[in-house]
């Protein structure tokens, strides 16, 4: 494929093509959405971190007037938990659980029964009604009590190593012989770290509206990172076929991969089918707090070996993840992700899917890579000091660069980390001076990136327009990025580009928004769709002209003789063609779907300054530079906004943000004040320097930019910490009271081994 | 228990309604006003989706009742942008990309506007400190802070 390189709108900041609705307030998220006729759902969920659930009797609620309909796991089709049975990541023999318990329930908040009443306040009344006779079980919750020799078993059918066990799962990613490896090194650092849950934190609560006809029509307005996911798991929990449900992409507040998975269709499609109503379910905060996402909580040991020289000769890492009640945690992310950035003979990295009575965890922003990235490259930061070598120039000795082999498989083809390295040591950041208790931390990371399934529909309007029409739901500017590339190659405004997310039963399948893969895959497939185009104008202009298509050219949104020899004809424009269609053809549109390929991962390097109230433990980011390889910027803005949004959540993940557990197994801070998501003015400006390495395998060299900013956040502050007060932390996060904790105890020994 | 009727303005508009007496102003807009821009994120005052003026005073509508419009003049979202025309605040917010998901941009808009008719010079420290009661999880906030001080210069030298 040719890399565009004349480029008029790839590269500049348009203006989105949902902006305007959404400064206005005009844009419809899923809770915008009414229907005559609509009732209200609500969930009845167990206060119990474990329990068997003997029976339900929902007659009282079912008696209450306004009540329309109840909902049990007698409702949900099954899928027996010996038979795993996939779509995409996830297995249905978990989500059937999940959406509603069947014989346990397995966190606080664990829904089992819902109910649709005429209002609100009804539904809730009505979930009070349901009585449910819970034998109380004992639980565990982290990770070290999960996986003691006599802790209570969730899924008792799982074993590992001959005994029931809630470890449900393991990797490994294994090169070269660790143990000589680490016989070469001269110095050796080992060290253990935890990370507490936290949450993805949209702002927006999931939502969905479902109408279900007599006939078993469905239609589902709902928040989520894909239709198609929504369609299909609703019509696996349902029993629906999915050519009878329409999923609608309503506009999503946020996901960060906390919607990949479905929570409430599944129980509004059963309210609606059983009452006859089109059926409205809103979570509240602290239902999404205690019932979504979040991310795992984990248990890491990185051992890291490097020659006097700095060259690194071997590297280990051991991950415990907490999946919560289900099997399914980001271990390949974290033992896949975590030494990519760096070229290193002999790796063992070990991943532990861990179950314990918390909600399931959900893809959080490179799922499991952050996690792991903040041991490795905490690590990295002590072997760095220990050799007494600049972070930095240690991490550009040992870069991964074009035909490194990476411990999790591939050898890498021509990749940027080595220049966002270089980028940030030539910052004017990395060398300004700094004040007194602040300090300068570096760490990097990687991301897998994904390609996969996509679909689009490019049509000319009849007035010489045109429409983009794609699959996936849109979550941070990726209309304004396809209305680029589209009108780019088409040679016009880019005004004259709409661009709309279509709904499951109008646009081929498109796979989830998510792996950062939205604006590669969608690139791909609108660039082929509107090449088809092109190729249509020309041959309708050569029939016109009557001469060759092949002589043919378009050109800044008109057909033209290629050459003089082609013949003297005024061009025509989009318009005249648009104009001339019905009576040259016919419509002008073309349709491509792919599963796309090439999308290389993503590496980004950062430099974080903090500076610490030692009085009050508390640690503030007061400067901080993102440098990622881009791929390429198909429009700046949106490109430096993912850099920024992922930063914000890094320092939340490593300042403030954890879940708190009471004694009891509750959640103890499922809201917005005590569960402390970074405010404005905690934050600095956050400076983005996009690197841009084109992705060969790209029609525009774009590589997926979501995600990899999340990944050395947590590091490059912890590093940080330790250059302003002298103390490093191994345990996130690092809030006021831990940092004074800390602080008043004495420096562990931080000799090299 | 019977419903309150309430004689209120909303965006220049007089109209009247009847809610529950418990019913918060953010539910009267979204469910009996048909006015959804105003967004629930927490129902808590938390994360400030929810911001409406209230007599010119920033409120969160999830910690109002309705039955408290009473008399008084409401603005939200829907009434920034007039005959037709964005406020600069909007037209900024776009062309600086200072929205991904777009969840949280009402609540912002309706608060720097707020801020910007108290104070039309604000600070960077003062632009942080009036929005951090309003989250955004997408844009680590760099762009809303510096739309909003471009809009205050450029709303400053046009007064001149």
């Amino acid at each position: 494929m040719n890399i565009v390189v004349n480029n008029k709108w790839i590269g500049q900041r348009t203006i989105r093509p949902d902006g305007v609705d959404k400064v206005t307030g005009r844009a419809a998220f899923a809770a915008d959405t009414a229907m005559p006729g609509m009732i209200w759902g609500k969930v009845l969920r167990s206060p119990h971190p474990h329990a068997r659930i003997r029976s339900i009797d929902t007659s009282r609620a079912e008696a209450l007037p306004g009540v329309k309909a109840v909902v049990t796991s007698r409702d949900i089709v099954d899928f027996p938990i010996e038979k795993s049975v996939m779509l995409g990541i996830q297995d249905m023999r978990w989500m059937c659980r999940n959406v509603m318990a069947r014989d346990k329930a397995l966190f606080p908040g664990h829904p089992v029964a819902a109910v649709a009443a005429t209002t609100e306040a009804i539904a809730a009344r009505a979930c009070e009604l349901i009585e449910v006779d819970y034998e109380v079980l004992p639980w565990s919750i982290e990770i070290d009590d999960a996986i003691k020799p006599d802790a209570p078993i969730l899924h008792e059918f799982n074993k590992f190593e001959g005994k029931p066990s809630n470890i449900v799962g393991t990797l490994e990613h294994k090169k070269g012989d660790i143990e000589q490896g680490f016989k070469q090194a001269d110095v050796v650092i080992e060290r253990t770290f935890t990370t507490r849950p936290v949450h993805q934190g949209y702002i927006e609560p999931h939502a969905c509206l479902i109408s279900v006809a007599a006939d078993g029509k469905t239609t589902i307005w709902s928040s989520s990172q894909g239709q198609f996911m929504v369609r299909a798991m609703t019509a696996y929990l349902t029993g629906i076929p999915q050519s009878d449900i329409r999923a609608i992409p309503a506009e999503i507040g946020g996901g960060f991969g906390g919607k990949t998975i479905v929570y409430l269709e599944p129980l509004a499609t059963l309210l609606a089918k059983k009452s006859g109503r089109p059926v409205k379910m809103v979570m509240t905060r602290e239902e999404v707090m205690r019932a979504t996402g979040p991310t795992s909580g984990s248990k890491s040991t990185v051992k890291i070996g490097a020659k006097k020289d700095g060259t690194i000769v071997a590297a280990q890492g051991t991950f415990y993840l907490q999946a919560g009640a289900f099997p399914g945690s980001p271990i390949r992310g974290a033992a896949g992700c975590s030494f990519a950035p760096y070229d290193i003979p002999n790796v063992l990295s070990v991943g532990f899917d861990v179950c314990s009575n918390r909600s399931k965890v959900a893809a959080y922003r490179a799922p499991g890579a952050p996690i792991g990235a903040y041991a490795v490259e905490c690590v990295l930061d002590e072997v760095a000091e220990s050799l007494k070598m600049d972070p930095l120039d240690f991490r550009l000795k040992n870069a991964a660069k074009q035909g490194t082999k990476a411990a999790h498989g591939p050898v890498f083809p021509r990749i940027g980390y080595v220049e966002t390295v270089e980028a940030a040591r030539n910052h004017p950041h990395y060398s300004a001076p700094l004040g007194k208790l602040q300090g300068r931390g570096v760490a990097s990371g990687f991301w897998f990136n994904a390609g996969g399934e996509s679909s689009a529909q490019v049509n000319i309007t009849e007035d010489g327009n045109v429409v983009v029409t794609t699959g996936h739901p849109d979550i941070g500017g990726s209309r304004a990025g396809i209305a680029n590339v589209c009108a780019e190659l088409l040679g016009i405004d880019y005004r004259r580009v709409s661009v709309i997310i279509g709904d499951t039963q109008t646009v081929g399948f498109s796979n989830l928004t998510g792996g950062s893969r939205v604006l590669f895959a969608s690139a791909m497939v609108v660039t082929q769709a509107t090449e088809k185009v092109i190729n249509t104008l020309r041959e309708r202009a050569a029939k016109i002209w009557e001469i060759d298509p092949e002589a043919v050219k378009w050109e800044n949104g008109a057909a033209h003789p290629a050459s003089p020899n082609a013949g003297q004809f005024e061009p025509l424009t989009l318009e005249d063609l648009a104009e001339k269609a019905p009576m040259q053809g016919g419509p002008i549109g073309a349709g491509v779907q792919l599963n796309t390929q090439g999308a290389e991962g993503g590496f980004g390097t950062h430099i974080c300054d903090v500076e610490v109230d030692i009085e009050l433990g508390i640690a503030r980011v007061i400067r901080y530079t993102a440098v990622q390889d881009v791929g390429r910027a198909v429009h700046p803005g949106y490109v430096e906004g993912q850099l920024q949004g992922g930063v914000a959540q890094g320092i939340g993940w490593a300042l403030n943000e954890e879940y708190i557990y009471r004694s009891d197994g509750k959640v103890d801070n499922p809201g917005f004040l005590d569960y402390r998501m970074p405010v404005c003015s905690d934050l600095p400006m956050i400076d983005t320097v996009l690197v841009e390495v084109p992705n060969p395998k790209h029609p525009q060299g774009v590589k997926g930019v979501g995600e990899v900013p999340l990944v050395p956040v947590m590091a490059a502050v912890a590093n940080a910490i330790y250059r302003a007060v002298g103390k490093r932390f191994y345990a996130l996060p690092m809030s006021p009271p831990k940092v004074l904790e800390g602080l008043e105890t004495p420096p562990l020994q931080q000799a090299a081994e | 228990m019977a419903k309150v009727h309430v004689t209120t303005t909303v965006n220049d508009e007089p109209l009247e309604f009847l809610c529950e007496p418990y019913e918060t102003m953010l539910d009267a807009l979204r469910n009996q006003l048909a006015l959804t821009g105003s967004k629930e994120g927490c129902a808590s005052g938390d994360c400030g989706a929810c911001s409406i003026t209230l007599d010119d005073r920033l409120v969160c509508s999830c910690l109002m009742l309705a039955a408290e419009a009473e008399g008084h003049e409401i603005r939200t979202i829907e009434g920034m942008a007039r005959g037709g025309r964005l406020h600069p605040l909007q037209e900024k917010f776009l062309e600086q990309a200072a929205l991904q998901c777009g969840i949280c941009t009402s609540g912002m808009l309706v608060a720097s506007e707020a801020l910007l008719r108290k104070n039309p010079n604000p600070s960077e420290e003062e632009v942080r400190f009036w929005l951090a009661g309003n989250l955004c999880r997408c844009t680590g906030y760099d762009k809303i802070v510096r739309a909003v001080l471009e809009t205050a210069t450029e709303i400053r030298e046009a007064a001149q």
